[in-house]
């Protein structure tokens, strides 16, 4: 086992609303080490992006509280003040976001925009700079890096901002890299480049990736551990295996049936009935997903619903996966999710 | 660039002549004519009265008239002044720098005091700082110009005594000596700072919002987090997103300004186009009163061309060709 980069523990992010504050990431544990990726699934507003901002203290924090521990190797980054913050954000840990139209500022040449990251955390002179922002651009597959260095964003289509993002996020080779849906934006063909991109740059710099994103495929195909995050609780957790091949909690396996195949013709696709609730007003006593599987007797799901671990590094929340069966289906009748 | 410059001359031909027809026809409009004032001296026979409207071609069909003003214009000559006795262009070449000058003072404070303000209560939104500047910017906003004017005229000008109540320099003075021109500036603070500080409020406003605006814009959020110190991702990305619509709006702002001075120069005396605008319509002085719209109106199309040179300077987005 290498040892982690980042251990979150309890990690409790909550948003004021109207005076009172909301968990949108509630309790949720987990730690990524070198040269992994760790995916973290759900739908939108399941408190994904939320958790991406609370590990980079990017949240406006005026109006949110985080609570529980961020460990970046051994320190707890919670409580550490805003400038030392400023020396790791960017530097050890750097991240992608999912709309590379308007995460660049449209007034910078995007060399600046690569560069200042490396004004702030090293001594490195003007055409050292330069020179590392050219091989930056080189090594996220830019074409003419040259030419590009002095263009503005607009200049750029989605997937070379996209690649951008990424040089800007690696430029101080930091050994943690969060990228919050950065395919979301890009088309088909784009997404898989930008992935390959993000894994042959970890090959060569073992850092450790979390991966948000709510496309199955792109965990199937690049995510080493699964982490399913339902209204801002982890539901679900284990190897990239384990989730694809025994899923257990209904949320889960719901995810994974409305996944469109084309290996069986059906006819419609697979529909999770009702929404995330929001945080204002949701039920956190009970199994958060209860309301979305009616047919599911209540008795069936824990009273307090706890992680349990099924497997070696296999966790579950909620007793109710042992009792659920689609609607349709008999129960009892084999299903695995992937139908 | 120059292309495009050249082409928005081409285009101002047409909207300058179509304000001139609308100038031409309001000034007719307007009951009476320069003769008026004379015909009511019993001395001048109503023959005479009628000799001289016809020598000065008042009795003509508009057509003739217009023909004649807009000929005029296009050679550079707007007629010549009634009540001066000289060309049209001379009255208004002796006060035009002394707006010109106003003008620009103005636009100086008035900018002075909306930048710092605007980025204090943006930067620090909801504080007490800048519960003072919107509640400024509300008393701004209700505070009409000449009112306020009158009100600094009055304290600073008559009880405190501090500035001249008018003119535009001191008739002790001679002209070309370094006393000269700080007898002018200090004619034109008072009205300069009276506007500027009802004209701040909007740019105030503006400005702020921007940088809230800004403030939590998807760039800026990418900025920290490169782990770049606040006051620095405040100078070298906010700020530069947040003063561009100032600067593209800085064409119009002037155009405002150049309206504005017709209150604030009647007000404070202060010899100027805006003033010499008020005092001619009062006599009939049309041949004025048209030069200088028409001369407003070629300012505001000018503002517009500044607007757009400026925004294509300042944002790489906007290229003209």
């Amino acid at each position: 086992m290498e040892k982690p980069i980042l251990q979150i523990e309890n990690l409790t992010t909550s948003f004021k609303i109207k005076d009172k504050y909301y968990m949108a990431v509630d309790h949720v544990s987990f730690s990524v080490s070198e040269n992994e990726i760790v995916a973290v699934v759900g739908e939108s507003g399941c408190g994904k992006s939320a958790l991406a901002l609370s590990i980079m203290r990017l949240h406006n924090n005026q109006r949110t509280k985080i609570e529980g521990e961020i460990k970046y190797r051994e320190r707890n980054i919670v409580t550490i003040s805003e400038g030392q913050m400023n020396q790791i954000r960017g530097k050890e840990i750097g991240i992608i976001f999912q709309e590379p139209l308007t995460a660049l500022n449209p007034l910078m040449t995007v060399g600046d925009q690569i560069e200042e990251n490396l004004t702030f955390h090293t001594k490195l002179s003007k055409e050292k700079k330069r020179l590392r922002t050219i091989e930056l651009l080189t090594q996220v597959g830019i074409p003419s890096p040259t030419r590009t260095y002095d263009q503005f964003p607009h200049e750029l289509s989605g997937g070379m901002r996209q690649r951008v993002m990424i040089s800007i996020a690696i430029a101080c080779n930091p050994s943690l890299v969060i990228a919050d849906e950065p395919t979301t934006a890009l088309d088909v063909t784009i997404q898989a480049q930008i992935l390959e991109l993000l894994k042959s740059i970890q090959k060569e710099t073992k850092m450790g990736i979390i991966l948000i994103t709510h496309d199955l495929s792109v965990v199937a195909e690049v995510a080493d551990r699964v982490i399913v995050m339902y209204a801002g609780q982890v539901v679900e957790m284990g190897t990239v295996k384990q989730i694809f091949t025994k899923p257990l909690h209904p949320y889960t396996r719901s995810l994974l049936k409305s996944i469109p195949s084309q290996a069986t013709n059906k006819k419609r696709l697979h529909v999770i009935d009702g929404m995330v609730p929001s945080i204002v007003n949701m039920n956190r006593e009970s199994c958060r997903f209860s309301p979305r599987i009616p047919w599911i007797p209540c008795n069936a799901h824990e009273e307090s619903p706890e992680l349990h671990e099924v497997a070696p590094d296999h966790w579950v929340r909620c007793t109710c996966y042992k009792h659920f069966y689609f609607k349709g289906l008999q129960r009892g009748e084999i299903t695995n999710g992937i139908t | 660039m120059w292309k495009f410059i050249l082409r928005r001359f081409f285009v101002m031909i047409p909207q300058l002549f179509i304000l001139s027809l609308i100038v031409f026809a309001l000034a007719k409009q307007m009951p009476g004519d320069a003769l008026t004032g004379i015909s009511m001296d019993p001395r001048i026979s109503p023959e005479r009265i009628y000799e001289l409207r016809e020598k000065a071609g008042l009795n003509d069909p508009w057509y003739e008239q217009y023909g004649r003003w807009i000929s005029g214009i296009i050679h550079g000559d707007f007629g010549k002044s009634y009540t001066h006795k000289i060309p049209v262009t001379e009255v208004i070449a002796e006060r035009i720098w002394n707006t010109v000058f106003l003008a620009l003072i103005t636009l100086i404070l008035t900018y002075l005091f909306a930048i710092p303000m605007g980025i204090l209560s943006g930067r620090y939104n909801d504080t007490w700082i800048d519960k003072i500047v919107t509640g400024y910017n509300y008393l701004g906003f209700a505070t009409p110009l000449f009112i306020f004017a009158l009100i600094m005229l009055f304290v600073f000008g008559f009880s405190v005594g501090w500035f001249p109540t008018g003119g535009s320099v001191s008739s002790k003075v001679d002209a070309q000596t370094f006393e000269y021109y700080v007898s002018k500036l200090h004619h034109v603070i008072l009205p300069a700072l009276s506007t500027a500080l009802i004209a701040t409020v909007g740019t105030v406003q503006y400005l702020r919002n921007e940088i809230i605006d800004n403030k939590f814009k998807d760039y800026t959020r990418t900025a920290r987090s490169k782990g770049i110190p606040d006051n620095k991702i405040y100078t070298r990305h906010i700020l530069r997103n947040s003063l561009l619509p100032i600067a593209a709006f800085l064409g119009y702002e002037i155009t405002g300004l150049v309206g504005g001075t017709v209150i604030i120069e009647t007000i404070f005396s202060y010899p100027g186009v805006g003033q010499l605008f008020i005092s001619s319509i009062g006599l009939r002085d049309f041949s004025v009163v048209t030069a200088i719209v028409m001369m407003l109106g070629f300012a505001t199309l000018l503002g517009t061309l500044l607007s757009d040179i400026i925004l294509s300077l300042v944002d790489p987005r906007v290229r003209v060709e």
